[in-house]
């Protein structure tokens, strides 16, 4: 299992053609009072059926706004995203979403949440029966069969988040956008999380972008690490290979030479390569600028 | 030592014995004693006011006046239904000695035309105001659904909304008066005309706020949750059955009880104009009789619509509580 995925990771070089999803040459652009305003440029991206996907990077860096056009949410500007050569250009199951705040539907119970996935994505593939078992099998896949029938705000935090991954599990996607999925959670709850998550990879194999602010989370559960670059016209810096074994253990991986120097590459970029602070300083005037700029070259094409 | 610890211990239960019967004591004055208070304070007040206002039609009424005519009106009532039995056993009686007589008499029953009781005009008001709100519901709550979702109907209706929200009854019912004599042209009439020209007055003047609510809570609702429709790829009618619907039912309500309040509100001024016979027309009767308990027996009304309007919302909240997913939402 875990060789397959290594050996058609390596492939870096792929044929951009034949990649499961491909996020080609992808623009930004969102309209401001002051002109347009470029949140990504030249977004190039190629992955693999079965990759685990992480992107990092600072708040304002245009992850999400990736993760929303794979989603179909946003249109680029310019560029677009092909799943199986098939263009995106609207929202579906086959790309199902876990929301940062786990956008459970607070009337419905944990299974009725579910539920509703299940039966708009196969309304016709399953008998009535099949579908209640779908339903919890999925739950029991994130430990959550114990609150079927409890509303959003009788369990935790980490349960509802359990309860969105199962609602977007259960549409079985093709890919599986996770939107800084446990960003909201204490550190204990999030580490669970992390290992029940590795626990239904191992099992389902999906093909995951996951946006993270956490370089440990990282590290130990992705394929490859995206880093992007601060915006305005952000776009991807470095891409990090992470080749260490499955299944990974956070106890050993800690004192695991391989794993901590990944770990600071990581952080390098982020703290280093891209630092954060001499940019709150300039950002004002930059954006501006570039404004100005789109707008001059607006009139000049006029 | 082992005493001392009893003791402590006593103490402690004593002392939370005391908290918990003081929390009780304070949930018995303020939900009871205090109300009570409340009203004995202005129930004085008004019968020392009272007293020193005279009108032409005698002494203004105090609180022992209209509790007497409260009594007078229940037994009218009383006697007023005596009298229609007794009207139908006498019609039934001179029937049957006329069946008798003549085997192939065809009988005719006729209806009891005594005037309407007090209670006859509360029950007329009451069908007319939850008809009248009815109505207003079937056309508020989806067109508000609608304009929620759209932005552009939102903003080309907005205008409408706004400008006739403020509007008076006073001001609708001649207009709605003349426009049911001209289109409501009937031989065998189902309702009468002053029953339909309150209940479309009362309509009139309740849309608005359900309108309004009901286009707030739904182009309210959190972005995720619309975001999660899309992914689903959810049809419109499912969208609306399943997301936008629950997620503003809160506002919905909020719309409704508001609407409730202005109908029942409503209802008494257009019951006076257009002559339904329900309590505004009880008023305006009462008034126009001029008799020395006219005025007792219209401050007795008054109570009378105060505590059904305060009943209807309470009725509004228990439905809203049993519908809405969302308890806080559902609060006094």
């Amino acid at each position: 299992m875990t060789m397959t995925t290594k050996e058609s990771k390596i492939s870096t070089g792929m044929n951009t053609e034949s990649a499961f999803l491909n996020i080609s040459k992808v623009d930004m652009d969102f309209p401001t009072p002051h002109g347009s305003f470029t949140a990504l440029k030249e977004v190039d991206l190629q992955i693999n059926k079965g990759e685990f996907i992480s992107l990092i990077g600072h708040s304002g860096c245009g992850k999400s706004t990736v993760l929303n056009i794979v989603a179909g949410i946003y249109q680029a500007t310019k560029g677009g995203v092909l799943l199986k050569n098939k263009e995106v250009n609207e929202p579906g199951p086959e790309r199902a979403v876990v929301f940062q705040n786990h956008s459970l539907l607070p009337w419905l119970t944990s299974y009725q949440n579910v539920e509703l996935a299940v039966d708009q994505v196969f309304s016709k593939k399953m008998s009535k029966t099949e579908k209640k078992d779908w339903i919890e099998h999925n739950l029991k896949l994130v430990h959550m069969d114990h609150a079927m029938h409890k509303r959003p705000d009788e369990i935790s935090g980490g349960m509802k988040q359990r309860v969105g991954i199962a609602r977007a599990l259960a549409m079985q996607p093709e890919v599986l956008l996770m939107d800084e999925p446990f960003g909201a959670l204490d550190a204990l709850t999030r580490a669970h999380m992390q290992d029940s998550l590795m626990d239904i990879q191992k099992e389902l194999n999906n093909t995951v972008i996951m946006i993270t602010h956490d370089v440990d989370e990282a590290v130990l559960l992705s394929d490859r690490i995206i880093m992007m670059t601060n915006g305005p016209e952000a776009t991807i810096g470095e891409i990090l290979e992470v080749n260490l074994p499955h299944p990974r253990d956070r106890l050993a991986l800690a004192k695991d030479p391989e794993y901590n120097r990944l770990r600071s590459e990581v952080l390098t970029f982020l703290y280093e390569k891209q630092r954060k602070v001499e940019d709150i300083k300039d950002k004002k005037p930059a954006v501006k600028a570039e404004a100005m700029t789109i707008v001059e070259d607006d009139i000049k094409e006029a | 030592m082992s005493l001392t610890a009893a003791t402590i211990n006593r103490l402690s239960v004593n002392e939370k014995m005391m908290k918990a019967l003081k929390s009780v004591f304070n949930k018995i004055t303020n939900t009871l004693l205090l109300p009570v208070v409340g009203i004995a304070i202005f129930l004085a007040l008004w019968s020392i006011t009272a007293q020193s206002i005279h009108t032409s039609l005698g002494e203004f009424p105090g609180p022992n006046a209209v509790v007497k005519q409260f009594s007078a009106l229940y037994d009218e009532h009383t006697t007023e239904r005596e009298k229609a039995t007794a009207f139908y056993e006498r019609q039934e009686v001179r029937n049957a000695k006329k069946l008798e007589k003549n085997p192939n008499y065809v009988v005719k029953i006729r209806a009891y035309t005594g005037k309407e009781t007090f209670v006859d005009q509360i029950l007329t008001s009451l069908v007319t105001v939850t008809c009248g709100f009815l109505l207003a519901a079937i056309i508020a709550i989806p067109l508000g659904i609608w304009m929620g979702l759209s932005v552009k109907l939102n903003s080309a209706l907005n205008p409408i909304v706004q400008i006739f929200k403020p509007v008076s009854p006073l001001a609708w019912l001649p207009l709605v008066t003349m426009l049911v004599s001209a289109v409501y042209i009937s031989d065998d009439p189902m309702v009468s005309k002053s029953f339909l020209t309150s209940l479309i007055t009362v309509s009139l003047c309740s849309l608005w706020p359900m309108v309004i609510n009901t286009s707030i809570g739904v182009s309210s609702i959190d972005s995720d949750l619309l975001n999660v429709s899309k992914v689903l790829r959810l049809p419109t009618f499912t969208h609306i059955k399943k997301i936008v619907l629950p997620a503003s039912i809160p506002m919905i309500f909020t719309g409704m009880r508001l609407s409730f309040g202005v109908a029942w509100m409503v209802l008494i001024a257009a019951e006076m104009l257009a002559q339904n016979p329900g309590l505004g027309k009880f008023v305006w009767d009462e008034f126009q009789n001029g008799s020395s308990e006219s005025l007792a027996r219209i401050m007795a009304a008054v109570v009378v619509i105060g505590f059904i309007g305060f009943l209807l919302d309470r009725i509004m909240l228990l439905l809203q509580r049993r519908v809405s997913w969302d308890k806080s939402s559902a609060n006094v």
